[in-house]
Formats: C-alpha cells, structure tokens, sequence
C-alpha cells in the first residue's frame, strides 16, 4: 500500500485513510465520549421536534444540568465523609449530582413547555431566554460559590475497563473497546438511542407523537391529548439533556468553567437534522462531528509519521483553531447542505390551539 | 379532556350497528340523535342559535346552508370539539354531555371532516388505527391483524386498499374513502360528513352517494353537510336548512326544488347565476407552449400544457384539485419556475420571470390563499391595497428610496368606496377583515390595475353568496373590458357559469378544450376524472403517483 | 400619524416592556440577597437596595459617569438596531457577538496598518474596514438562509464560535505586533477615534455620534423606505413577499449583512476608539444584551435607543457596585433573563398589574422566525 503514497494528490487522500485506520481503534473511546452530550443533546431534541416543538435551548439546559449537578455533588461530598465507593467509583454525592443535573433540566423542560404550549409564546425566544438565562445566573453563581471554592468537587464516575480478551478480538475488539471502555453515563447512550428508535416507530407512543408532530389536529379529532402529549415528551426531553449536563461535569470532567457547553446545544440540533429526526441517525451524526473533534486533537499528539509524513507536513500546516472549530464549521456546511434534503415534522413550531383556526 | 386509554381492545368490526332500541311496543324507537336548543355565542358572533334538529337510524339528513351559516359549528359541538353555551344533546333518548373527540368516538359519532384529518407522512393503516391502536401488549401496536380488517371494510364497498401505502401518495378521492374507512372502523352508528363532495369530480360524488346509500340500508344515521343544492335534492331523506345560525326550514326533497332552497339558505329571491352574455374576443394575449412544471417534491406534475387566452373571453380551467392546477398558476403566476415551455404576454416572452417582472408585463393574479399569498394579515389594510404596485410612483419615489404614505392612503380609499369594502377605516389590519371583504379588497387591488392578462385561482373560495354574485359580476366587467382572464376553480358550477371556454386539467395535461355555451356538466365531469371523453368507468386501483 | 395619537401608542407599547424590567429588578434582587445569604450565612436584606444605588452612581453621578454609561450604551444601540432590523424582516440575527468581533477585527488590522497616515484618510479607512468585515460577517448566513434554507439561529451561533478562534489564530500569528508582553494587534495609532467629550481615555469618543446617527438612519429605512417596507414584508409573511413581486432571497442577504454591518461597526467603534488595538481572547457579549435590547424595544429604532441606554447605565454601573457591595456583575445577566421571561410570558405581567391584552409583547415577526425554522418558509 506505500507505494500508493506517493501520487500526487490522490496519494494524500490514501495517507489519509491509512492514518485514520492507524489511529482509528484508539481514538474510538474517546470519539463516543465526545459524542455523548451531543448525542443526548439530539435526543432532547428529537423528543421536542418529533411533537412538534422546536427546542433551542437544549445548550442552556446542559449548562444549567452540568453546573447544578456539580455543585450539589461537591457540597454533598464536602459535608458528609464517604470511604465507599460503587462500581463506577460511584457514591452518593455523584448519583445525588447526577438527580440534581437532571431534575434541573426537568424544570427548565417544564418552563419551556409552559411557555410555547400554553402560553404559546414563540418557541424560539423560549428557548433563547433559556440559554441567556443559564449563561447568566451559571456566571453569577459560579463567581459566588465555586470561585471561592477551588476545591469544590466530588470526582467523576470511573471509566470501566472492558476485559482483555474482548478487546483483543480481531475486527470487532475496537468495537467493544468503544463502547465499553466508558463511564455509565456514556454507555447507556447506545441503549436510549436503540430504544428511542424501537419506541418511535413501533409502540403507540411513538406512533401518536408522530402524528402530534405532522398534523396535530388530526390527532385531535381522534381523541388524542395533543397538549398533554407535548408536555410529556418535552419534560422526558429534559431528561436526556439533563443527562448531557451531567456528563460533563461529573463523567467527563471533574469541574466547571463558565459557558462550558461551548455550543454543543446546538451542534445536537444540527445532529437531529442531519440525522432525520431518528435517535440512530442523530446518534450517527455525532459521533461525526465527535470524530471531527477526536481528529484534531489526535493530529497534533499523534502526527502521521514514517510513510505517512506527506501527510503530516500538511496536516501540520494547518493552524492549531482550526480543529477547535471543526465541529462548528462542519455544522453549517451540515445544515446548508442537509436542510434541503430531510424534511421535519410538518406542524414543527407552530403552537397548537384547540378548536381554533389551522395556523 | 379525556386522554384515550383504551387499549388492548380486540377490534371486531360489525357491519351493522346494533338494533334499534326497542321503545313501547307500537312506537317508534326514539330517534338516534336529538339535538334541543343548542346555542354558541363567539365573540361578535351567534354562531348556532336555539338549535333543534333530530336523526333517526337508516336516514340521510342533509344539513343546508351557505358557507360561515353555523353548520360546522354545530357538527363541532356534536363531536365534542367545542362545547355549546346553551342547549342540550340527547343519544337514544337519553341526554349526554360529549366532552370531546374521544368521548364522541366512544358513543358512537364520527366524523369525516371537510378538511382531511390525514397524517399525510403516514401509512393508511396507521392513519386509520391512530388513537384505536390495536395492541400486542403495552407497548407495542399490533399491525398485522388490523390490515387483514382494513381490507375487509374496504372490500365491502368494492374498493382494494393497500394499507402500508403512504396517504401522501393518494388521489383526493381514495383519500376520502380512507377517511371513511377510519370513521367505519370505529363501530360509529352515527356519521357525520362535511362538505364531502367539495373536492370530487361528478362520478366520485356519484359513487360516494352510493356508498352512503348502502351505509343508510345497514342502518347508520348520516349527517350530510353541503351547500350544494342538487346534492341534497339527490340523496337526502330530509333536509334541514340553516341560515345565520338559525333553523330556517326543514323539507322532504319529494315538497321543494332548488329556488325554495336557495330562497330559504339565502334569505332572499337570489340570482344563482349571472348572466354572461356574450364575449367578443380579440387577439390573443396570453399564449403557453408545452409548459412544464414539478412540484415541492419534484414529480412533474404540469406535462405539456399548451393554451392561449384571448383577449375578452374567460377560459376556465376545470379539474380535480391535485391534478397540476396549482403548479400551472405558480408557473405562469412567477411564484415558481417552469422547468420547460415558453410563455409568452403580448407577444413578449415573460417565461419563468418572477412576480415584479410579470406585473409590469399586464398580469394580475388573484391567489388562491388570499391569507397566505394575497395579503399580509398584519399590515393595516391601506398597505395591503398597494401591495402589488408597492414599487411603482406615485407610491415609491426617489427610485425607491421614499415611500409616499399619502398617496397609498389616497389610493386605498378609491379602491374601498369603489368596491365597497367593509371595514371600519383604512388603518385597521387586514386581519380584522371578514373572508369576503378581504377577498374584496384583493379583487379590488388587481382590478383596477392596468391589466392585460387576469388570473384567478379559486376566487370565490369560502365566500358568502353575496360576494360571489358580486365577484363574479366583476370577473365579467373585466372580460367586457378586453381583459383575457383564465379562471381555475375546484367549483365546476363557477367555472361552468363564467367561462367562454373550458378546458379539463388532468395528470397535469389538457385533455379536452370545449365552447362554453355547449359544454355538457356530465362529459366535463367524466374528463375531470378519467381524461377520456367516454370511459368503461373509474379506475378501481388506487392511484400511485410515480417520482 | 397626529402626535398625540403617536404619543398614545408609544406607552401602550411600553407599559410591558417598562414593567418587565421593574420585575426583573425585583427578581435581581431576590437573587442577591438569596444567594448572599446562602454563601455568606447572612441575610441581608438591605443589600439590593445599596447594590442598585452604588449601580446608578456608578453610572450617573458625575460627567465622567454619564460619559461612561453613554460610552457603553454605544455599542448596545448599533448592536441593538443590528439584531432589531433583523427581527422586522423576519431573521434572528444571534451572530452579533461574531460581527462585532470580525468588525473590531478589521477595524484594528486596517488602523494598525494606516495608524501612521493622516486622521483623515486613517480613520475612514479603519472605520470602513471594521463596516465591511461586519458586513461580509453578516452576508455569510443570510446567504446560506436565502439559498440553502439553513436557519439563521444555528448558524449564527456556529459563526461566533468561528470568529473567535479566527481572531486568536491571527492576532497570535500574522496579526501580532512584535516586542509586545502579549500576544496582540498594533496600536491603530492615527486611526483613532477622537475624543468629543470627557477625559482623555477614550471613552467620550465620535463613535457616540455614530450610535446617535444610527437610530434616526434606521427608523427612516424600516418605516420611510420602499427597501424598508420590503423588509418588513417578508418578515411579516415571506409568501405575500414573493408575491408581492419582492424577492425575498435578496431581502434576507441584504438585511443580514446591514445587521452585519451595524454589529461590526460597534465592534470599530471599540476598538478605535476605546483599546486601539485587539488582544488574541478578545470577546464580548454585547451581542446577547442586544438581543434583550431588541425585544425590550419592540424591535423599533426608538424603543431599542432607550432599552440601550438602560443596559449602557446598568453595565457602566455594575463595575462599582461590585466593589463596594461585592455583587458580581453577572447579576446583570440574572436580571437580563428575568426581563425576557416577563416578555415572553407577558400574561404573567398583566395579571399582576391588571392590563388589558395589547398586542403580544414579543414581537410579532417572530413567527416567521420560527416557521422559517425547518428549512420551509
């Protein structure tokens, strides 16, 4: 295959694809672990837009979830003394910031959907004041109780480390490695994507959230409670974002910096777009974008070396912010290119009124 | 609101509803629905007011009025989805209050609404099974049993259902037998159809009549909702005549005809029809050739569409909603771009130009979504009245760069003392209008615009009879002016009544161009929906549309 | 329209607005002393009452008070009117933050490299370079709305995470000034905007008459202009645009880049005229007040002038006030939220106050932003 290195251009492209499959298996971990708030993220957001909601204040509820859940752990583990630990390295004050994170997310669901079902305010400034909200008051109240507090922190759940024997497996031991060299949060993503997916477009659920999503009125005749359905799915929605929250601060990272999410709200709502509003193609996308990002970091811990340094040289050229910005750019050339092509629920955004006119 | 929780529940559909209740023996049973004193005040407006009416089981009850008379109110409040301000609501005799949807559906009462209540995305099985989901545990729908009875309720009316097929993907009227199907498969006793002939050809209202006939022999009691004369004179039983929310007559088909009908809907010795006369056409002004057009989704759905309209004469457009229509109008109207053909105006070549361009070229378009296209709802009305010729001095100057507000506000004035707008002052929005006068004072703004060439797309949609007769008074002014108008409209009666000449749309061609004066109602209605003139009848597949 | 009947609309428009901030005030407030007495163990209830009077001497007490809250109101205004433009023709313009840094940018590459040319010719120039940089800044999403349909909520967003790391990559590589202690463009010398008023630190500078220029530009444009009247238009119903005989995809590219513009004139102004030069983390947050700014002023040039002049007093203040009472300075966000909550709920303000239902305190264009949302107009 060297040989191959050496035609102009084309030969580029192959030292690329032989430097990805070098680095491949074992950026894979840390590939899922970047994808996960953006796949919850996705996930909140395919329960709000497959009813018909349109949710951008998914990257406030992560701020929010991420900094409560934090906090409430680090209090906790500062005042009462824990020697156990569970599997995962978990202990009360984690699990009690994990409930915190998504209980938090929970309520901002809940005051979204006050304000675009019931209010019926638009769903975008909804959003909006979210994510201004969470910006400001996680400033405010991190320069309050966590800057005086630099010891603050209850730790991280562990990682797991899959058994040998099945990470050494030919072709799938990568796979399993993935997958499984995790903390819990990140691995039951694959679940909730599997069974969001089941659940969408097999149970009866799924079935009327569709239908709530397309045309809500049709449902309405039909007797089904198109506001109470959007209510619960978007609350469930939080749960998911909560979830997001809470693996950044207390999976991923061990502390909080102010406006922390970094837009990955809003990279989940490209994911939910570019992956059709279904949980698998969401999930498909982040790990893309999460690829982008494990790229870059990877390119300058582990440059293409020996054969592949044509490679290297060019990648080298290229100024260190860009991989910073990668997931962004990718994003927009996402939703120029994929807007035209997948179609969302039709009746997205427009707040329902029973017995009223067709908005 | 009750939320639906049934579930689990094995589905056996009758074919008959159970027999009528038996009453003291030589008496007739109660009748099925009876509906006392039911009233509904909206703001502004008296909706339904003291209402009675009663229907018995194994008879067709046609409901009579124009359109915004109250009748879908009514049927709205029988279904739970409004609740009635007075009034009451007896089933079998015995008084119930319907709480919503759901509650009606439990009782017994569906509807098939005048607006298609379709998830288009979704199949016809899960269109037909949403909210009564046959169930293989908790969670899980069971969809293999109830296709197997999805295609047995069809059958019984001769009709094959292919249930995984996409609603999105059906013609008009096999989307209709679907909403029929959804509303059978309920076990209702009672069924209640709005305006459901308004988007048929001649033959499929023809066939639907049929099926409602053998619906009536199973005994079902059929509410029938129409503001079409001849329809209720054919297939009700009874007929129950409603204006301004009151209860005005009710009669036996056998005692009235259509002018004691249209007295009774309209309140006055009305005029059904104006009187064209007789056009003198000059040139031709509007010419198409082998014009072609997709759609949103990208199906060609114009295919070599040729015509030209001449000066003073109207040429109708005559065919079933779905068949091209709107893409032709978008086509020629710049809202979208032909992807063949040439058009031309006055000789000069306008094909695929944008709006601006065609305006300044002497065409006029009166849309067909007067909300959506024609106005913007949140203007005050003085705006929307210059709204085509926004850019044109006296109303833009400095080459655009300053807006003259008092000629807009001269100007709005004229069109509204001219055409007899009602609204309390120019500066209110336009959303405040009622339908007629909106449409009014669009038909306004285009016809009094320096015109050439007219296009009207459902003009008439939704009006009171007053506005019609008024509208279409203009529509022939205009003609008598030289203008060379084509008419597209759903309604044959109007396109019949207006136009010099008529040509049927069909699967986005021409299929035949007829003379006005000769044009026979049945053969149209034949075209409309075959596109052959003579045919061995309709097709009994469902239509697929191919990408 | 008679001035009385202008003056009757002007406070039936403003009496929700006027009253969400009294109820932001108060929730600020609530904030403080619960978040005081949580960290402190001290509840003290004094406290929002000395915090917000130390907010208005620090912002009001003197001239070089008052020069100051006018200083920051500048860049709110231009940023408000960028993102309130927008708003009138249908488009959520959240990418101001990333105009008004791409603005400061060119502003500060430009003047570095004429900072040695006569005022006259250095200061257009500069101020120019920062209008066009907002501009193209600004073109970029309006461009991709108008011909791919990709929202301009998202967007935007993405573009101001891109705008900062494009300032960090250049001002620490071919931007940077030599021999400086960190890494940062050069002086804009003669390109800097003069001071008009107050002390010598720059703070009084033209750039205030520009913000003042803006507000009167912008009312004439959105409510005198045919091109403002198309504006409006197509963010009141994009389909009677099209009809119309406008063309809607130009509209959108048009008014995104003015809101562009404006944002990144904003971005100039700072930097000729206060720091005369850009640092590699140069950021700012002018871009989420604007947002608030724009709302608060019901998207109208006038209303956004005086939310603008509000924000300008309540963040030229805030520095004192979080000396002597120990309030951090994000309280301002806190409260900033609170006031966007009330207006989008606004049942909640006139149940309290008792009002009668005007027209919806959020603006009503809004809907087009939201139906514009999944790609179909």
């Amino acid at each position: 295959m060297e040989f191959l290195y050496g035609i102009p251009i084309i030969g580029l492209f192959i030292q690329f694809v032989a430097y990805i499959i070098q680095i491949g298996p074992s950026i894979a971990p840390i590939m899922l672990a970047i994808s996960v708030p953006l796949a919850f993220g996705a996930l909140c957001g395919i329960m709000n837009e497959r009813s018909g909601v349109v949710n951008i204040g998914i990257e406030g509820m992560m701020l929010m979830s991420a900094f409560f859940g934090f906090v409430a752990a680090g209090f906790a583990a500062g005042s009462v003394d824990f020697d156990t630990s569970g599997p995962f390295g978990v202990t009360p004050p984690i699990l009690l910031g994990v409930a915190v994170a998504v209980g938090v997310a929970v309520l901002l669901s809940l005051l979204h959907a006050w304000l675009s079902i019931t209010i019926r305010t638009d769903q975008i400034i909804s959003g909006t004041i979210i994510n201004i909200a969470a910006l400001g008051l996680t400033g405010y109240l991190n320069r309050i109780f966590i800057s005086p507090n630099p010891s603050l922190g209850a730790g991280t759940f562990q990682t797991w480390r899959p058994p040998e024997w099945l990470t050494d497996l030919p072709v799938v031991g990568w796979l399993f490695n993935m997958f499984l060299h995790q903390g819990p949060i990140a691995m039951s993503l694959i679940v909730f994507v599997i069974v969001l997916q089941v659940l969408l477009f097999r149970s009866r659920w799924g079935l009327r959230t569709r239908a709530v999503g397309e045309h809500p009125r049709a449902a309405d005749t039909l007797g089904i409670n198109v506001l109470a359905l959007r209510y619960r799915n978007v609350i469930v929605g939080g749960v998911f974002a909560g979830l997001a929250g809470a693996f950044l601060t207390l999976e991923q990272t061990g502390s909080f910096q102010t406006g922390m999410t970094a837009g990955r709200g809003f990279i989940a709502l490209a994911c939910v777009i570019f992956g059709r509003w279904t949980p698998i193609g969401a999930f498909g996308a982040a790990l893309l974008f999460a690829g982008a990002d494990a790229f870059g970091r990877t390119v300058g811990l582990i440059p293409p070396t020996g054969d592949l340094a044509g490679l290297g040289s060019v990648l080298g050229a290229v100024p260190e912010q860009f991989y910073g910005v990668l997931p962004y750019v990718v994003t927009i050339i996402v939703l120029a290119g994929a807007v035209g092509r997948s179609v969302p629920p039709a009746a997205v955004g427009r707040p329902y009124v029973k017995g009223g006119q067709e908005t | 609101m009750q939320m639906n929780e049934a579930s689990g529940r094995d589905q056996t559909v009758s074919a008959a509803p159970s027999p009528p209740q038996t009453a003291q023996a030589g008496e007739a049973p109660p009748p099925v629905l009876e509906m006392r004193g039911v009233t509904k005040r909206y703001p502004g407006v008296l909706a339904n007011d003291h209402i009675d009416l009663d229907l018995r089981a194994g008879e067709i009850h046609a409901l009579l009025g124009e359109n915004g008379a109250g009748k879908t109110t009514l049927m709205n409040i029988l279904y739970g989805l409004v609740a009635p301000d007075e009034g009451e609501i007896l089933l079998d005799g015995m008084a119930v209050e319907i709480r919503g949807p759901s509650d009606a559906i439990a009782r017994g009462i569906s509807m098939v609404h005048q607006h298609f209540m379709l998830v288009p995305v979704l199949s016809v099985s899960d269109n037909i099974l949403l909210g009564e989901e046959p169930m293989s545990g908790p969670i899980f729908i069971n969809r293999g049993g109830s296709r197997r009875r999805i295609r047995e309720l069809g059958t019984n009316f001769g009709w094959q259902i292919d249930p995984d097929q996409r609603v999105e993907s059906l013609s008009v009227g096999w989307q209709q037998r679907v909403e029929i199907l959804k509303a059978l498969y309920r076990n209702a006793r009672i069924l209640v159809l709005d305006e459901p002939t308004a988007v048929l050809t001649p033959q499929e209202t023809k066939e639907i009549f049929a099926v409602l006939r053998k619906l009536r022999a199973e005994g079902y009691a059929i509410i029938f909702i129409t503001h079409k004369l001849y329809e209720v004179l054919e297939v009700a039983d009874r007929i129950t005549v409603i204006r301004r929310g009151r209860v005005v007559g009710a009669r036996k088909p056998a005692e009235t005809d259509e002018d004691d009908l249209a007295e009774l809907m309209v309140g006055r010795n009305v005029e059904l029809t104006v009187d064209r006369g007789t056009s003198h056409p000059g040139e031709p002004v509007l010419v198409v050739d082998q014009l072609h057009a997709k759609d949103d989704r990208r199906h060609e759905t114009v295919r070599g569409i040729s015509l030209s309209v001449r000066g003073g004469e109207i040429l109708g457009i005559a065919g079933v909603a779905g068949n091209g229509q709107d893409e032709l109008v978008q086509s020629l109207t710049g809202l979208r771009r032909p992807s063949a053909g040439r058009v031309t105006i006055a000789g000069k070549d306008v094909t695929g130009r944008p709006p601006g361009s065609l305006y300044r070229a002497g065409l006029a378009h009166v849309p067909a979504d007067r909300q959506r296209h024609g106005l913007v709802l949140s203007f005050p009305l003085d705006d929307n009245m210059v709204l085509t010729n926004y850019s044109s001095p006296p109303y833009s100057r400095l080459g655009g760069l300053i807006r003259d507000a008092a000629a807009v506000d001269r100007r709005a004035d004229e069109l509204i003392a001219e055409y007899d707008v009602r609204t309390p002052s120019r500066e209110v929005a336009a959303s405040t209008l009622s339908g007629g006068n909106q449409q009014k004072a669009i038909v306004a703004r285009e016809f009094s615009r320096d015109l050439r060439v007219l296009v009207l797309d459902q003009p008439t949609r939704g009006l009171d009879v007053g506005s019609i007769e008024f509208i279409h008074r203009q529509v022939i002014a205009k003609r008598d002016e030289g203008v060379a108008i084509l008419l597209v409209s759903a309604e044959l009666d109007e396109v019949m009544e207006l136009s010099d000449r008529i040509a049927v749309i069909y699967r986005g061609e021409l299929v035949a161009t007829v003379d006005g004066r000769s044009a026979n109602r049945e053969k149209i209605g034949l075209l409309m929906a075959t596109g052959r003139a003579s045919g061995s009848g309709i097709e009994a597949q469902p239509e697929v549309l191919t990408p | 329209m008679k001035p009385r009947e202008w003056l009757a609309r002007a406070l039936a428009a403003g009496t929700v607005p006027v009253l969400a901030v009294l109820l932001g005030l108060i929730a600020g407030a609530a904030v403080m002393v619960i978040s005081n007495s949580l960290s402190s163990g001290v509840t003290d209830l004094g406290l929002p009452f000395r915090a917000y009077a130390s907010l208005l001497a620090g912002s009001l007490s003197g001239l070089d008070e008052v020069v100051r809250t006018i200083s920051e109101a500048t860049p709110l205004i231009l940023a408000g009117l960028s993102v309130g433009i927008g708003f009138k023709a249908g488009l959520f313009n959240i990418g101001a933050n990333g105009q008004f840094l791409m603005g400061a940018l060119g502003a500060a590459a430009a003047g570095a490299a004429v900072s040695g040319s006569p005022p006259l010719l250095a200061i257009p120039t500069a101020l120019g370079a920062g209008m066009l940089a907002g501009a193209a800044y600004g073109f970029i999403p309006g461009a991709l709305k108008a011909w791919t349909g990709a929202h301009e909520v998202v967007t935007t967003i993405m573009l101001n995470f891109i705008a900062a790391a494009l300032i960090a990559y250049l001002v620490t590589g071919p931007l940077a000034t030599p021999g400086a202690s960190f890494a940062r463009t050069g002086d804009v010398g003669n390109a800097a905007l003069p001071v008009i008023i107050g002390r010598a630190d720059g703070t009084g500078n033209l750039g205030i008459l520009l913000a003042l220029a803006a507000v009167p530009l912008a009312y004439l444009l959105l409510f005198r202009s045919v091109l403002g009247f198309e504006m409006r238009t197509v963010g009141a119903n994009p389909s009677a645009a099209l009809y119309a005989g406008m063309r809607p995809g130009r509209l959108i590219i048009l008014t995104m880049s003015l809101c562009g513009l404006l944002a990144g004139v904003a971005g100039a102004g700072q930097v000729l005229g206060i720091s005369h030069s850009i640092s590699a983390s140069y950021s700012t947050s002018v871009g989420f007040d604007a947002i608030t700014i724009a709302l608060l002023g019901r998207a109208h040039p006038v209303g956004i002038f005086f939310s603008a002049l509000l924000f300008g007093l309540m963040r030229a203040g805030s520095a004192l006030m979080q000396i002597r009472e120990r309030v951090p300075v994000e309280i301002i966000d806190v409260i900033q939220a609170v006031i966007l909550l009330f207006l989008a709920a606004d049942i909640i303000v006139r149940t309290i106050f008792r009002i009668r239902a005007q027209r919806a305190a959020v603006v009503d264009e809004l809907q087009t932003v939201t139906r514009t949302y999944g790609g179909a107009a």
